[in-house]
Order: C-alpha cells, then sequence, then structure tokens
C-alpha cells in the first residue's frame, strides 16, 4: 500500500512508453534518463521526450516459476529481454502465446496490459507487455 | 604503507535457524571472532556489518549498533556502521574496514555479515529479493533474481553451445565441498542428474541451479602489521582489494554474461598484490545462480569468455588444479545475503591458516574472493595470502 505517487509518475512511459532522446548524440533512452551516459554534461538540457514505437526483438527469455505474490495467479509466466527498434533493450513479459511458439530473435510488439495490483483495495499497475508479431 | 591482515574470525551455523533472531547470530559471530583472533573487544577501533534485507526483512535497521550493543560493549562506544551493496554487502564491508586500516586511522577492525532470511512465509521473500535488481523497470514488469540469472544462462547457452550439465558442475561441486563443512546449510551430495532434473525456478534454471534462503553469520577480524608485529598475532595479508560498479539493470549491458566489475576488479586486485593467475591456489565465487559460477570464472580471467564449461569438466573440487568454492560456495554452504561475503573471506582464512580441516587444500598460499552484487552490478575482488 502507499504506493500511488511512486506509480502514477512513471505512467507516461509505462502507459505510452515514453523514452527520452540526447540532443548531443541522438541516443535513444528507455526509460528515459536525466543525463546521456555517453555524453555527460553534455547532454544536461538536452533530453528530448520521444515517443517508443514498440516493435522490438526478443534477445533472451525465461519461463518463471517462482513468483512474488503480486504475479502469483500468472505463472508460469515469459520474462524478456527486448531489444526496441529505437535501440534500447528492455524487460518484459510475454504474452498471447507459449513458450515453445518463441525464441531469441522472435519479433514483438508491445500492448498495454494490467500489470499486477496493490492488494485488494490499492491501485492497480497498468504498463507493457509484448506480444509476438 | 602497511599491510592489512586477518587474524581470526568465526561464524553462526548457517541454515534455516527458526529458533534464532538476527541480533542473536550476529552476536555469536562476533564474539566467536574476537575469540578466535585473541583480541579484547576494548581493542576495536571500529565495526563494519554487512546486511543487505535487514530492513525489508526483520523490519531492523542499523544492526551494527544493534550487534555491539548486545555483544555487550555499548560501554566501550566502538564506532559502528552497516554497509550496503546488495548481495556484495560483506565483501564491500571488508574493503571498508581493510581501508580504515590501510589509511593509518585504525589497527584492529571487526567486520561482521549476518542476515536472516527465512523470517518470512510464502512468496513474500521474492518480492523482498527482487529489491536487488531494479524495482521499477525490472521487478514492476515480473522479473525475479533468478529470472535475471536465467536470462543470462538460456542466452550463454545458445552464443556458447554450453550443456545444462555444465552449470549443474557448479552446483554438484558446491555440495560435495559443502559435505565437509559442518556449518554449511546443505551437507548432502547431489549427482548431476539429480541437480538436471530438480523443480523449475526460472528456466533454464531449476531448484538446484540457485542458492538457497539462509539464516547466518560470519565475522572476522582485521589487523594492521603494526598490531600483528606488537601483539604477536598470526594471520593472512590481505594482498588485494577491489570494487568495481557498471550498469544497474541487465538490460542495460552490453553482454548480458560479462561482468564488467568482476574484469576491472580481478584486474587491479591482481596488480596489487602483483601476482599472476597461476599464482592463485583456490577461488571461492560467487554462484549465487550457477550460471553466475561459469560466468565469475571467466570474468576473473581463469579461462576465456564461453570456455567456463570446460574448466569445470576437468574438475574444480578440492584436489584439482583450481579448487574452487571449498566453503561449499552460496549454493550449499549457504547464502545470507549480506553475509556471503564474509563467509567467504572467512573460508579464505582457514584455508590459508590451515585450519580448514576435512576440506583443506593442499599447500594453499594464495586465495581470490569474488563478491557480487544482485546480476552483477557490482563486484568486490579480494586477494588473500600467507607471508
Amino acid at each position: 500500500m502507499g504506493e500511488l505517487s511512486r506509480m502514477w509518475r512513471e505512467m507516461p512511459s509505462r502507459y505510452r512508453m515514453q523514452g527520452d532522446r540526447c540532443g548531443n548524440c541522438d541516443q535513444v533512452y528507455f526509460p528515459p534518463r536525466e543525463i546521456c551516459p555517453v555524453c555527460h554534461r553534455d547532454s544536461i538540457g538536452k533530453m528530448k521526450d520521444v515517443d517508443i514505437d514498440g516493435a522490438g526483438e526478443i534477445l533472451s527469455f525465461t519461463v518463471v516459476h517462482e513468483a512474488p505474490p503480486a504475479f502469483l495467479r500468472q505463472k508460469p509466466y515469459i520474462i524478456a529481454l527486448v531489444k526496441l527498434k529505437e535501440g534500447p533493450v528492455i524487460t518484459g513479459q510475454i504474452v498471447d502465446t507459449v513458450p515453445e511458439e518463441i525464441d531469441i530473435g522472435t519479433k514483438v510488439r508491445s500492448v498495454f496490459r494490467k500489470i499486477s495490483e496493490d492488494g485488494k483495495s490499492g491501485v492497480i499497475h497498468y504498463g507493457y507487455k509484448f506480444v509476438p508479431e | 604503507m602497511s599491510n592489512v591482515y586477518v587474524i581470526g574470525g568465526g561464524e553462526s551455523k548457517y541454515g534455516e535457524l527458526w529458533d534464532r533472531s538476527l541480533r542473536e547470530i550476529a552476536v555469536e559471530a562476533g564474539l566467536k571472532a574476537v575469540e578466535n583472533a585473541g583480541i579484547r573487544t576494548k581493542d576495536l577501533n571500529a565495526i563494519y556489518m554487512g546486511n543487505s534485507l535487514g530492513g525489508l526483512i526483520s523490519k531492523q535497521e542499523h544492526l551494527s549498533a544493534l550487534m555491539s550493543d548486545y555483544a555487550g560493549i555499548a560501554s566501550e562506544y566502538v564506532p559502528s556502521m552497516r554497509i550496503e551493496a546488495s548481495t556484495a554487502s560483506g565483501g564491500a564491508a571488508f574493503r571498508q574496514a581493510y581501508l580504515s586500516i590501510k589509511s593509518g586511522e585504525h589497527d584492529v577492525v571487526m567486520v561482521g555479515g549476518a542476515e536472516k532470511m527465512t523470517e518470512l512465509y510464502g512468496t513474500e521473500i521474492i518480492d523482498i529479493t527482487s529489491s536487488l535488481v531494479d524495482r521499477e523497470w525490472e521487478a514492476f514488469n515480473g522479473a525475479t533474481p533468478a529470472a535475471l540469472a536465467a536470462l543470462s544462462a538460456r542466452k550463454y547457452m545458445m552464443d556458447f553451445k554450453v550443456k545444462k550439465e555444465a552449470l549443474a558442475a557448479i552446483s554438484v561441486n558446491d555440495h560435495a565441498n559443502a559435505s565437509l563443512n559442518e556449518n554449511a546449510q546443505y551437507r548432502n551430495k547431489i549427482t548431476i542428474e539429480q541437480a538436471l532434473n530438480a523443480t523449475p525456478i526460472a528456466e533454464p534454471l531449476n531448484l538446484m541451479d540457485c542458492a538457497p534462503m539462509t539464516d547466518g553469520a560470519t565475522s572476522v577480524i582485521l589487523a594492521s602489521e603494526k598490531y600483528v608485529k606488537e601483539h604477536g598475532s598470526k594471520g593472512v595479508r590481505i594482498m588485494g582489494s577491489a570494487i568495481s560498479q557498471g550498469p544497474f539493470a541487465l538490460h542495460s549491458r552490453k553482454s548480458f554474461y560479462t561482468v564488467e566489475p568482476t574484469i576491472i576488479s580481478t584486474k587491479k586486485a591482481m596488480e596489487q598484490a602483483n601476482i599472476k593467475h597461476k599464482d592463485i591456489s583456490f577461488v571461492e565465487i560467487h554462484d549465487s545462480y550457477s550460471i553466475y559460477g561459469l560466468m565469475a570464472l571467466e570474468d576473473l580471467g581463469f579461462v576465456e569468455k564461453g570456455h567456463a564449461s570446460e574448466m569445470v569438466e576437468n574438475g574444480i573440487g578440492i584436489n584439482s588444479n583450481l579448487p574452487v568454492n571449498p566453503s561449499g560456495g552460496l549454493k550449499a554452504k549457504g547464502f545470507p545475503y549480506g553475509a556471503a561475503g564474509v563467509s567467504q573471506i572467512y573460508e579464505t582464512y582457514l584455508q590459508l591458516s590451515g585450519k580448514a580441516g576435512k576440506r583443506q587444500i593442499k599447500d594453499a598460499t594464495c586465495g581470490l574472493v569474488h563478491n557480487m552484487a544482485g546480476s552483477g552490478a557490482a563486484s568486490v575482488v579480494h586477494i588473500l595470502g600467507v607471508d
């Protein structure tokens, strides 16, 4: 409980995959960063919001059987490292498929889904998951 | 600058210690270490405590102060603090203690490591251990520490055509060594077949690829060269010490099976020690997941990337060319997060002092200790040796 502001402030990135781009080197970041790790101080004030398309490719994946309480009803579920079209690699679930149907290299696309909920009376957390193209 | 020595240590039993509290095991290890080192508590200039999850599991912070009070030495007003670097907390605390003596400020310092992992019911502990990884961008989406290790494992196994047997061999070795360690959590030997057929946790990793939930505490005592000479203490010398930190989340790294902080720390520590790999008698590596054991042997520089499977197939037991985890490692001695790094140091001290009993490595003169944070955000490397 009491996670409202922690979740709320990330809504632009979780709901519609808002990342950012360094105005100095053009590198795209998701999740967004305040400072570009390549350009350091030269990037200050030059990080601009950018919308991530959501298309990507699986770099590795696992099927999770031992899950924390918030994910017990979903297990077993697939977690993957997904390389986005714009460059960043992110961690997310692969859904609407089975492990046998995917592999390293499978093309995926982001979808807006419920991720978990904060107990019976807390807020529901939404965000991105991925489905095979 | 003067040398720094480990002059003693002690520890609690490792395991599911249902009837014992965090403060009790921390105090037990501390007092045993003081006794073993032949010092008095009034000699202590400082206490550094490695602990990762006390706040979340036991709802107790400031463990260093609690331990010193319950060890009965509050009246001596010894400075103490807790050092937190997730599963590398123990190694990081040891390094802070080392630096405090190296700087000339202290002569005798205690390093404690304690963690009470079995306090909670059900799967809540999986959520708590997920605080090791990026809460908002890994754990939020359902990734657990085991899942991240599994992501490294699948990519590693595919890129280098490594079979599951190579991962299993890390765990089989840990159990064989732990069978000789009376403080270890799991003293049963296991076979490759048993390791391969265990319950899945995060595919391709199963229960036997994953270090357990362990309650345990270990303490060691460090002393300056001046103190050792004046008091005739016997100890092993800290020849090299380094810590390095890289990208936090697995997805931010250039490689999913290379831990750059391990490579960098190893290079620094070996330069300080002025040794080569062939001079190292044995290693204690951070194998919280079997895949991390293979990755560590490569990142530490004992074998090229992708070739650790050949090394483990040739044998990594106590009588091999390079014995790995004589203590039983994180998989079988046990994995109390913040204590693990101190546990590894204590084993190295025992081996180099010829006090390791049934698991004593013959002619051990130099040991390397590798303690890693989470999925590889940071690594601490220490090299200890006999003078």
